[in-house]
């Protein structure tokens, strides 16, 4: 166990294992988001009430849901690269934060244009749309703040230290529903008791939320083999990947 | 001269800081000006009518406090580490997270104290009603605690930059939103005669949690800051 996790902080082993993985998970990724896009899309019942425009919530809820789970995998990958200093998980922290960000984005979006049909307003300011704007900037926060250091070991660094600070946020986000309760119904997918949507519904969404997990561990994959290269662009094993790509 | 003991050393440090802070009379006025200018500001955006103010006042007055405290927070540790005594603080043994304390509650004393004390006259202005201004001062007192606190995680990790200004406020200005929704909350509900205690519990309870965990950040983040 210990020796796999002295090569993950390894960017030669690490940037190889993530190339391999790529090449299988990203062809599923994209047939799972074709299928449960056109299984959610087209096949599935218009909502006896919210007709078809429900069916944004394919993308809405799944965006949401992974950008949440971006936050922590960026604050874990953070705490790791203070308390063990691996520059790996540096690279994962500088890597999630964009993505989250577009992802929070989205799903702000994605809420509005659902919001705009069913609520009437395209904005509200409860809880939840409203820790959501905070997730944004929270995520918008780690990337200003990398983007301005010129040394760019400390930027990762200082990185950690805010989104370990920004995850007293996610609690409060989790709740917020709980706590002001507004416009935004509280979740009706449950790992225990019985979910309050269709369950025609529910597998196509729960296919979708695989799907943009999926998704994001491409995105965040390819975005940590840019970053290697970058770094390790004066290193011997770039300069002979670049060469033996040149030749062939 | 006898070594200081660290309760002694910390005692200094504050005197040190409240001080230096005195030298400089204009730099504790700065954030009441600023605090009395922008408060007369909302008046004449949104009209002196007496009801609009009073409706308006809780909200306000946070927001203005809070942005005070923002702005001074970003020089809290400039002078030392531009003339290196941060340095010489990460080199003494003293404990770094009882100095980064000491920072934040010289900070507070100097900016967010005087708010609170001086926040019952604005408020008699903005025509908030006398019996919500003991949960206006009581909840500025704690919150703006828990703002310097953050504050200074914000400063400490822009120390070293050059262009910290607009980039503290990015960063420390997602993190003040819980303090500004149950700041005002209190405020809001002492005016409509809602109970303030549970309110103000909630930011006592906001403000232990910053003084345990906040200082680790600001001494982590000025050791980054020292490095880079």
């Amino acid at each position: 166990m210990w020796s796999f996790f002295h090569k993950l902080g390894s960017p030669p082993w690490l940037y190889a294992i993530s190339g391999s993985i790529l090449r299988w998970l990203l062809p599923i990724t994209l047939l799972a988001l074709f299928v449960g896009a056109a299984w959610g899309l087209l096949f599935t019942a218009p909502d006896f009430r919210q007709g078809n425009s429900y069916r944004i919530i394919y993308i809405h809820v799944p965006t949401s849901v992974v950008s949440l789970a971006a936050y922590y995998i960026m604050a874990i990958a953070g705490a790791i690269s203070l308390i063990w200093r691996m520059k790996m998980a540096d690279v994962a922290m500088r890597a999630t934060a964009p993505i989250g960000a577009a992802l929070t984005f989205t799903a702000l979006l994605t809420g509005g244009i659902w919001g705009e049909p069913t609520w009437g307003t395209w904005w509200v300011w409860d809880g939840r749309t409203t820790s959501m704007l905070v997730l944004l900037f929270l995520y918008l926060g780690v990337v200003a703040l990398y983007e301005a250091y010129d040394n760019k070991e400390a930027a990762s660094k200082a990185c950690a230290v805010l989104s370990l600070v920004g995850t007293v946020n996610i609690p409060i986000i989790y709740k917020s529903v709980d706590w002001w309760y507004s416009l935004h119904q509280p979740a009706s997918i449950k790992f225990t008791g019985e979910s309050a949507i269709d369950s025609s519904m529910l597998y196509p969404l729960l296919l979708m939320i695989c799907a943009f997990y999926a998704l994001f561990t491409c995105c965040l994959l390819m975005n940590m083999r840019a970053e290697i290269l970058q770094r390790e662009s004066r290193t011997g094993w770039v300069r002979k990947l670049v060469a033996s790509k040149g030749d062939s | 001269m006898n070594a200081p003991g660290t309760a002694g050393f910390f005692l200094r440090l504050l005197r040190r800081q409240l001080v230096l802070a005195l030298r400089r009379p204009i730099e504790i006025i700065n954030p009441l000006l600023f605090f009395a200018i922008v408060m007369a500001l909302f008046p004449l955006g949104l009209g002196p009518a007496p009801d609009t103010l009073a409706a308006f006042a809780p909200g306000v007055l946070w927001i203005i406090a809070l942005l005070a405290c923002l702005l001074t927070s970003e020089s809290v540790f400039r002078g030392d580490f531009e003339d290196g005594s941060l340095e010489q603080l990460l080199l003494s043994p003293q404990p770094l997270y009882f100095s980064a304390l000491t920072y934040s509650t010289a900070h507070w004393l100097t900016t967010g104290l005087l708010l609170a004390l001086v926040s019952p006259v604005f408020a008699l202005m903005l025509n908030l009603p006398a019996s919500a201004i003991p949960a206006l001062a009581a909840s500025l007192f704690l919150g703006t605690g828990i703002l310097s606190l953050i504050g200074c995680i914000g400063a400490a990790l822009t120390v070293g930059l050059k262009r910290g200004g607009m980039l503290i406020s990015l960063l420390v200005l997602p993190l003040y939103v819980p303090v500004l929704i149950f700041g005002s909350a209190a405020v809001r509900g002492a005016v409509e005669g809602i109970p303030v205690a549970p309110y103000l519990a909630i930011l006592g309870a906001m403000l232990s949690l910053g003084i345990a965990l906040a200082p680790l950040a600001v001494a982590a983040g000025l050791r980054i800051s020292l490095d880079a």
